[in-house]
């Protein structure tokens, strides 16, 4: 029987840790933009710096 | 790099931008470009080592036949036009977001995040495509805003900056919603899972087992109750302040009955409770909140007369110009209003020569000339030498500020009450509860212990969500469907209008016309091939668009440089000089023929040659080419049309021949006259669908019970409506017409099934039986089947029609 609450635990901690990164994902601003990435993807140089939300966290 | 030479190859595409070169071409770096500027824009990217720009995708440039003024963004320079631009500046960098409508293809997104390349001082740019954005970050001490925008413009991306953007900040995405509905997705799905056991029929020596299932419920339900929910506790709290019952007030009253009954069970240990019933209910609504938001958000279409106006102006002041933000401009200032400028207040024009276009205010396709002294109004487009002029009305006095704030503009309808779902919304709740009263009456006769039990049941099963639903996809597919072909709707309830609609009254300038190419047609003697190039050398000597017409009209293939001597311009009446000894007068028949003839109504232009007439230049404007097809489609569809339009009656004729004797078309029509002619026909017991473009038909457009903005290209400013369309897929309008019509039934029928699930929920929650296991199979069933209607049935019929 015990047994059965582990892996009820188990099971609803990987489903939070899904839950987490789709809130994640949300806030960090993957959802703004769903077309440029896949163009982004096929362009062979990739922009010599990183992109302006990191250079922001730098700055900061 | 090789000396540009004129070539005589017609049909050949341009390198950068991909259209005909067909006027003249010009070959560099065995590339052919139709004008200089794609020609200057290559070359910029040549000497960075950076064609990889047009390996990406073909001529992926614009058009850069239209030159920029120089110091256009001078304006940049001002310390206050520039710290309300910026988003973010420490003492090394300075981020601005700039919004660049020519940005449609990768290789657009991988040139401009490749600036940096271009100016090393540029420290990067990223693209939002969606919103056709480019977030830079530069070196402000190396390179000021101004470069950076005037860098842009040079490879042919033009940022556009309105005084709008002064004044705010674009509202960042609302992404709560988003964060409720992942919490409500996990959560339901969770407590499903738990519930399963209790409806399979747990043991029932696991009672310690049992008993964590439903607290586990508990503990996953608290946040559903208590976040994702709040969006229906705002909304229904909203509209209980203002006394009336909207469609969230039902669904809170589910949620909470089925909160505060299933905690009671469990605690007193009688049952498993309906927490999985409930949290589907939020979860699902979520979705359908979602999908409605989410899909217009590209589209802006509450604007205002901001979004037209400058950002700045040039101001004279001891001689001296400067660039000052428009707000700045007061009473009695000299402003210096360049070509193709707008201009931006009521003014008194004291130098130079002005041919105005109102063709955006008033629907006139023909520029007016102005003389010194005369009064020049906002909302005009400059075309040719640069003027000035002497504010006599600040920019929020102006005439067509006035024109905007009118009274019927300002009113918004209110969308709410007028859909039919939050009509029967209301009868919904009291519907709910007479049935809740009458079981529980029946059921005090007959078992007193029941009716907690029934009164519970009955709120918590018929949650509307299922009604609710129907109207969200089916509507939200519609949008999106319609959205694809490039038929962009404000909201839902603009698809019930336009079913609703029982006459059409379009606009003639810029709806039906192209108001770009004017059709000219010549009577008299035969001109030769060498007394039209002489014509053609004339003309193109003045900047007024018939001249223009002309110039394009007569042009022959082997252009010489032939030279004009005396060329004389008389405003408002003609151009003549001598080209090879011939003297050569083209302008009205007053200015050719020194005598008052020929019809008021018709704009023609006659041409002489050493003082004899040769015949005359009669114009017409361009009609798009569906539009017969469209009219003859329209009325055997049984829709009344109207033609209202602000230019005058030369076309008369042709537009009755397109329409037949019995069409209502209006001439002269000024803005107001328009808003009232819509009026009038609404009197008439008639919905009205408006069809027009400028900012001539925007009180036309909001008075109408939908009005329908036509636009060459998305990106640039339409005025508000109801609807934007793009001018390209005005053949398949009826169509559109059509499906809003189907979407009409689809809803019906999705909500007569919603009903029939509603009956049978209330009949096992009535007679004493409702389980949570059937609540739990008739709640999301009923979400399912209604999903599977309003997506499987309108996108086959969209499919049948042939639409994308």
């Amino acid at each position: 029987m015990s047994v059965i609450i582990i892996l009820l635990l188990a099971s609803i901690s990987i489903a939070a840790l899904f839950l987490v990164a789709f809130l994640w994902s949300v806030k960090t601003g993957q959802y703004n933009d769903e077309m440029s990435p896949p163009m982004r993807i096929l362009l062979d140089s990739v922009p010599a710096k990183e992109s302006s939300e990191s250079a922001t966290i730098e700055s900061l | 790099m090789s000396d540009p030479s004129v070539s005589q190859k017609s049909k050949v595409q341009c390198y950068h931008c991909g259209e005909d070169c067909d006027e003249k071409t010009i070959v560099a770096h065995d590339k052919h470009f139709c004008c200089d500027g794609c020609k200057m824009v290559f070359e910029i990217l040549n000497k960075t080592g950076m064609c990889d720009y047009y390996s990406i995708s073909d001529n992926p440039g614009t058009n850069q036949r239209i030159k920029i003024r120089e110091d256009k963004f001078a304006f940049l320079d001002e310390q206050k036009i520039q710290s309300a631009l910026l988003s973010f500046t420490n003492d090394s960098e300075t981020h601005v977001n700039f919004y660049l409508p020519q940005m449609h293809c990768s290789s657009c997104l991988w040139l401009l995040e490749n600036l940096h390349r271009l100016n090393e001082y540029v420290i990067s740019s990223k693209v939002n495509f969606e919103r056709k954005e480019a977030d830079i970050v530069f070196d402000h001490r190396r390179v000021s805003m101004r470069q950076v925008a005037e860098l842009l413009t040079s490879i042919g991306y033009e940022p556009y900056i309105s005084f709008k953007d002064l004044k705010q900040q674009r509202p960042s995405l609302n992404m709560s919603k988003i964060y409720k509905l992942g919490v409500a997705g996990f959560c339901f799905a969770n407590i499903m899972l738990f519930s399963f056991p209790e409806y399979l029929g747990i043991d029932s020596q696991e009672l310690f087992l049992q008993g964590t299932f439903r607290y586990m419920n508990i503990i996953l339900s608290l946040p559903v109750f208590f976040y994702s929910s709040s969006e229906f506790y705002i909304s229904a709290w909203k509209s209980l302040k203002h006394g009336f019952l909207n469609i969230d007030a039902p669904i809170v009253l589910a949620v909470v009955v089925a909160f505060a009954r299933s905690l009671y069970e469990v605690l007193s240990g009688t049952g498993a409770g309906y927490f999985d019933s409930m949290t589907g209910i939020v979860f699902f609504m979520l979705i359908g909140r979602v999908l409605q938001d989410k899909t217009y958000q590209q589209l802006s279409f509450e604007r205002d007369y901001t979004a037209y106006f400058p950002i700045a102006v040039t101001r004279i002041k001891n001689n001296q110009s400067t660039s000052v933000a428009l707000p700045d401009i007061v009473l009695d200032d000299t402003i210096l209003i360049h070509h193709q400028e707008l201009i931006p207040a009521d003014g008194i024009l004291t130098r130079g020569k002005a041919l105005i276009d109102y063709s955006f205010v008033t629907g006139e396709s023909i520029p007016v000339e102005k003389e010194m002294g005369e009064i020049v109004y906002a909302g005009g487009k400059q075309i040719g030498s640069n003027i000035e002029i002497l504010v006599i009305k600040e920019v929020s006095q102006s005439y067509l500020t006035k024109l905007w704030n009118r009274s019927e503009l300002q009113s918004d309808r209110n969308d709410n009450e007028r859909s039919f779902v939050h009509l029967l919304s209301r009868y919904f709740t009291w519907i709910l509860f007479t049935i809740a009263i009458s079981a529980s009456i029946y059921w005090w006769a007959i078992d007193p212990s029941k009716i907690g039990h029934v009164i519970t049941s009955v709120l918590i099963v018929a949650c509307p969500c299922s009604l609710l639903l129907s109207n969200t996809f089916t509507n939200g597919n519609i949008l999106r469907r319609l959205g694809r072909n490039q038929f962009y709707l404000r909201n839902a309830q603009t698809i019930e209008d336009i079913a609703n609609i029982n006459y059409i009254v379009f606009d003639k300038t810029g709806t039906l016309t192209t108001g770009r190419y004017q059709d000219i047609n010549y009577d008299g003697e035969v001109l030769n091939e060498s007394l039209k190039q002489k014509i053609a050398v004339l003309a193109s000597h003045s900047t007024h668009p018939m001249s223009k017409a002309i110039a394009l009209w007569a042009k022959q293939a082997n252009t010489q440089n032939n030279q004009v001597v005396d060329f004389g311009e008389t405003p408002g009446r003609g151009i003549q000089g001598i080209v090879e000894g011939d003297l050569l007068k083209l302008g009205s028949a007053f200015f050719v023929k020194k005598a008052e003839q020929g019809s008021a109504l018709d704009s023609a232009v006659f041409v002489s040659v050493n003082g004899k007439v040769y015949g005359r230049f009669g114009f017409r404007n361009h009609y798009r080419e569906q539009v017969p097809a469209i009219m003859k489609r329209l009325r055997k569809l049984g829709y009344p049309i109207s033609i209202l339009s602000g230019d005058n009656a030369g076309e008369k004729d042709y537009l009755e021949q397109l329409l037949g004797k019995d069409t209502p078309i209006l001439f002269h029509q000024k803005p107001e006259d328009k808003l009232e002619a819509i009026k009038m026909i609404q009197a008439t017991g008639k919905k009205v669908m408006m069809v027009g473009d400028g900012l001539n038909d925007a009180g036309a457009l909001k008075q109408a019970d939908v009005g329908i903005a036509i636009t060459e290209n998305t990106a640039t400013f339409t005025p508000a409506s109801d609807v934007i369309l793009e001018a390209s897929m005005l053949p398949k309008f009826h169509q559109f017409l059509l499906l809003c019509k189907a979407n009409k039934v689809l809803v019906w029928t999705a909500f007569v099934v919603s009903i029939l699930y509603n009956i049978v929920g209330e009949s096992f929650a009535v007679s004493g039986h409702l389980s949570p296991m059937v609540a739990a199979i008739l709640m999301p069933a009923s979400s399912l089947t209604i999903l599977l209607i309003s997506f499987g049935a309108s996108n086959l019929i969209s499919w049948k029609m042939g639409l994308k």
